[in-house]
């Protein structure tokens, strides 16, 4: 029993290894590929689509989806950009694109839960509608930001040099630490859980789901707000039209790490790996040389098998069930 | 003896859904620390009833005090917070989280929003330490307990929430016997400390084990309350029947000697499904009775190869047909089905009358794989017009239509498609009287132009209206039909309930 719960755990980081050590063997530069230089490359490629897992995860457990994310990510760091332009601090810009991807997840919630659209035509709908802000707000331009420490929260070689990993990479692992607790150690991120499980019982059981759904949405939105930020500092602009389709890779990482589209399932643990694994997919591909096709294949692959061996697991431990 | 005061009182409890009345008139008292049994025919209106003491429905009349004062539950959380807990006939836990994490929900020990671990495991095993039941590890994921052992995570979360009243719908559905006795004393224990329980259930034997004081539903009133010493189980029964026949019923035709056309075997899908054997000749109409979720369902199930039954044979004019069925291989072979969900399954209800008459045949109105739109409307309405459906024309939505003419299309269904056997899976649940004796009239001229028809229905009056023979299933197991003459209404609820030991 015990046993099988570590294996379930471990899935995610075995598919991690392996894809590690398969591109260790296909590349001709091992040491290159498996270099600390290159580590940190991949790593700086993933705080976005970890910082956008790390919300998706809250809203996936609570059986819920958002498919807004990109547009989000796209809108927040347009706001960022603005901000910065019209001389605001650093602090104050980056404050008001959480508070922005906070609103753009209390609104998903509220088309949820009062106007009983589902969560994938709400945040379907809000895909479009954050995007097109996002591109009304730019005037369908990027916006050029002011050079401020902004621009070096997610580079890839941070200075002072000690500092090993860039300081937003250093933020999205407390936050990920915070978060898993939260969920583990909460009566939040129980209710959350029950949620996702089953919401006709967890209503019976006094828990206002209506509410707590609106907590998960604006949460999960402050984190797509400061994914916006990291977009805004690796490219030093706000750019209307980026990360489109991010919601795909972000809802990929939780999936891979274990999370069920039907909800009551998934870890930021297992999320955070996810992110990983297709970073690492992706960077193994470039270094291949192989063209971008192959990568989106691969990776289209890998969310089939991965999502697969989960149904796998689930019905075995359904059939298993004895009847004492 | 001196009574004492009622902790809950109902009084003229009425409730409707759209057309259709649940509820007309319920009294009910029930005291500190008894077990009263609720006690009615499938459909009397106990679920309603439990639904809106739960807060789950709000009545349209009548009135409701607990411990003397006005009591309206707007939502589940009131009535949980005024100490009701509802234990589901339908189990309603979360699979994915463990046995605590369940029994705790809603109530978690917790400082400023932070669990209190230590005092969660101290209170999950404080609760269930009063059922030691052996399947219940505190940390065991829900999804992987055997049945038994959830309907018992269920019960511990009523306690851990210190509930006051415990109301418990058919709570034993789904338990073994060693099951029964540890919920038994656990019921038992409750009442001792002052709480008290509503005990639905239809096994009279149960009931009489475990309350003290009955009362009786039927068709949505309270008939009858009192002590349970001072009736017999036959009084009971017939107060939960206790209706007339009306007059909605065909003239029956005189039971065939006719060709045996369908002959089944053996036929089991455990758990649901124990052992089902019967005979069905051309022209006969056989009908099934039986409580809810006593495996009628899953018998036609397994015959239509919706499911794959785990033993036993189906024969159809004396030709094994395969184990494994297949919905479309068991068209091809004649038989038709009606499902019991109308909505669910039986009809596509953004499709089509047309659509929905023709589906299983369509073949019959195409050429060459292009459908012909005049022969489909063409056959659509003669079907249509046979059963009498009411419908404007024959490319009005399905759901558009009324229960009822809902109910004709899905059988002018089987007619199109020219099955010979009929599997009829309560065909007239939920709808109006004019639709069922048009209902009754189809099916007795199928009978009498030679098709066979099982007919499975909760509605004892149309079962003896309509059938030559009868068959009861109870608990899975199908008992031997017998020709309807030889039933009556109390016989057939004593072999539904298994308190008839010779049935």
């Amino acid at each position: 029993m015990r046993l099988r719960a570590w294996l379930d755990r471990l899935g995610p980081l075995l598919g991690l290894v392996l894809v590690i050590a398969a591109f260790a063997v296909l590349t001709d530069t091992p040491e290159q590929y498996l270099s600390l230089r290159n580590l940190r490359i991949v790593l700086s490629q993933t705080v976005i689509v970890a910082l956008g897992a790390i919300g998706m995860t809250l809203i996936i457990v609570g059986g819920g989806i958002d498919l807004s994310v990109g547009s989000a990510i796209a809108l927040t760091s347009v706001v960022t950009a603005l901000a910065l332009r019209e001389g605001w601090s650093p602090f104050a810009a980056i404050a008001f694109a959480l508070a922005a991807g906070g609103a753009v997840g209390l609104v998903n919630a509220l088309a949820i839960t009062r106007l009983k659209v589902v969560p994938f035509i709400a945040t379907l709908g809000m895909l479009g509608i954050a995007r097109g802000v996002a591109k009304w707000v730019a005037d369908e331009q990027t916006v050029n930001a002011p050079p401020t420490w902004v621009n070096e929260l997610a580079v890839t070689f941070p200075s002072p040099e000690w500092l090993v990993l860039a300081p937003g990479l250093w933020l999205t692992l407390v936050l990920a630490v915070a978060v898993a607790i939260v969920l583990r150690r909460t009566v939040f991120g129980r209710h959350v859980f029950a949620l996702g499980s089953n919401e006709a019982a967890a209503r019976a059981c006094g828990i206002h789901t209506d509410r707590l759904k609106l907590w998960v949405y604006s949460l999960a939105g402050l984190f797509f707000g400061l994914a916006g930020v990291m977009q805004m500092s690796r490219l030093r602009q706000g750019d209307p039209t980026v990360a489109a389709g991010a919601e795909l890779d972000v809802i990929a990482a939780v999936v891979i790490g274990g999370g069920s589209l039907s909800g009551g399932e998934g870890g930021i643990l297992g999320s955070m790996i996810g992110a990983l694994i297709m970073a690492f997919l992706r960077n193994g591909s470039q270094q291949m040389g192989w063209p971008n096709y192959i990568q989106e294949i691969i990776i289209g692959v890998i969310i089939v098998i991965a999502v697969a061996l989960d149904r796998l697991r689930s019905a075995r431990s359904a059939a298993g069930s004895p009847h004492a | 003896m001196v009574s004492p005061l009622p902790i809950l009182r109902l009084e003229g409890i009425a409730k409707r859904f759209g057309p259709t009345v649940a509820l007309d008139g319920v009294d009910l008292a029930l005291r500190e620390g008894e077990v009263h049994a609720l006690i009615g025919e499938n459909g009397a209106g106990k679920s309603t009833l439990m639904g809106i003491l739960a807060g789950a429905h709000r009545p349209d009349r009548g009135r409701m005090d607990l411990a003397g004062r006005g009591y309206a539950p707007a939502s589940p959380l009131e009535a949980r917070r005024s100490g009701l807990a509802l234990i589901h006939q339908e189990l309603s836990l979360f699979p994915h989280l463990t046995v605590m994490e369940n029994v705790l929900m809603g109530v978690e020990p917790s400082r400023l929003g932070w669990l209190d671990l230590d005092a969660s495991r101290r209170l999950a095993l404080e609760v269930l330490e009063t059922f030691r039941h052996p399947a219940l590890g505190p940390d065991r994921r829900v999804s992987d307990l055997p049945v038994a052992a959830r309907q018992v995570v269920e019960i511990c979360r009523a306690i851990a929430a210190r509930a006051r009243i415990v109301l418990m719908d058919e709570p034993t559905s789904s338990l073994p016997r060693e099951d029964v006795d540890r919920l038994f004393a656990l019921i038992r224990r409750l009442a001792a400390d002052g709480i008290s329980v509503v005990y639905i259930s239809h096994f009279l034997e149960e009931v009489r084990e475990i309350a003290e004081r009955y009362t009786v539903l039927r068709d949505g009133r309270s008939i009858s309350t009192g002590p349970l010493e001072a009736v017999t189980n036959e009084d009971l029964i017939a107060l939960m029947v206790g209706r007339s026949v009306d007059h909605l019923f065909p003239e029956r035709s005189p039971l065939p000697e006719a060709e045996v056309l369908l002959e089944v075997r053996g036929l089991a899908n455990p758990p649901a499904l124990e052992a089902a054997s019967f005979d069905l000749r051309r022209g006969e109409i056989l009908g099934i009775a039986g409580l809810i979720g006593s495996g009628r369902t899953e018998m036609v199930r397994a015959i239509f190869g919706l499911d794959t039954p785990t033993a036993g044979s189906v024969a159809l004019r004396g030709r094994a047909l395969a184990r494994r069925g297949h919905p479309a291989a068991r068209l091809r072979q004649g038989f038709g089905y009606l499902s019991e969900d109308r909505r669910g399954e039986g009809l596509a209800l953004g499709l089509s009358v047309a659509d929905n008459v023709t589906m299983t045949a369509m073949h019959a109105c195409a050429r060459g794989g292009w459908l012909s739109l005049d022969r489909q409307e063409a056959q659509a309405r003669r079907h249509v017009e046979d059963v009498g459906v009411r419908a404007r024309t024959p490319w009005q939505p399905a759901g558009t239509l009324s229960g009822g003419n809902q109910q004709k299309v899905a059988l002018a269904r089987l007619l199109h498609q020219g099955a010979e056997v009929l599997l009829l899976d309560e065909p007239t649940r939920g709808i109006d009287v004019g639709s069922r004796a048009q209902i009754y009239e189809v099916v007795a001229r199928a009978a009498s132009a030679g098709k066979a028809v099982l007919m499975v229905s909760s509605y004892l009056p149309e079962l003896f209206g309509l059938c030559h023979r009868l068959a009861v299933m109870s608990r899975g197991r199908l008992l031997p039909a017998r020709p309807i003459g030889e039933w009556t209404p109390e016989s057939v609820l004593q072999a539904a309930l298994g308190t008839d030991a010779a049935a």
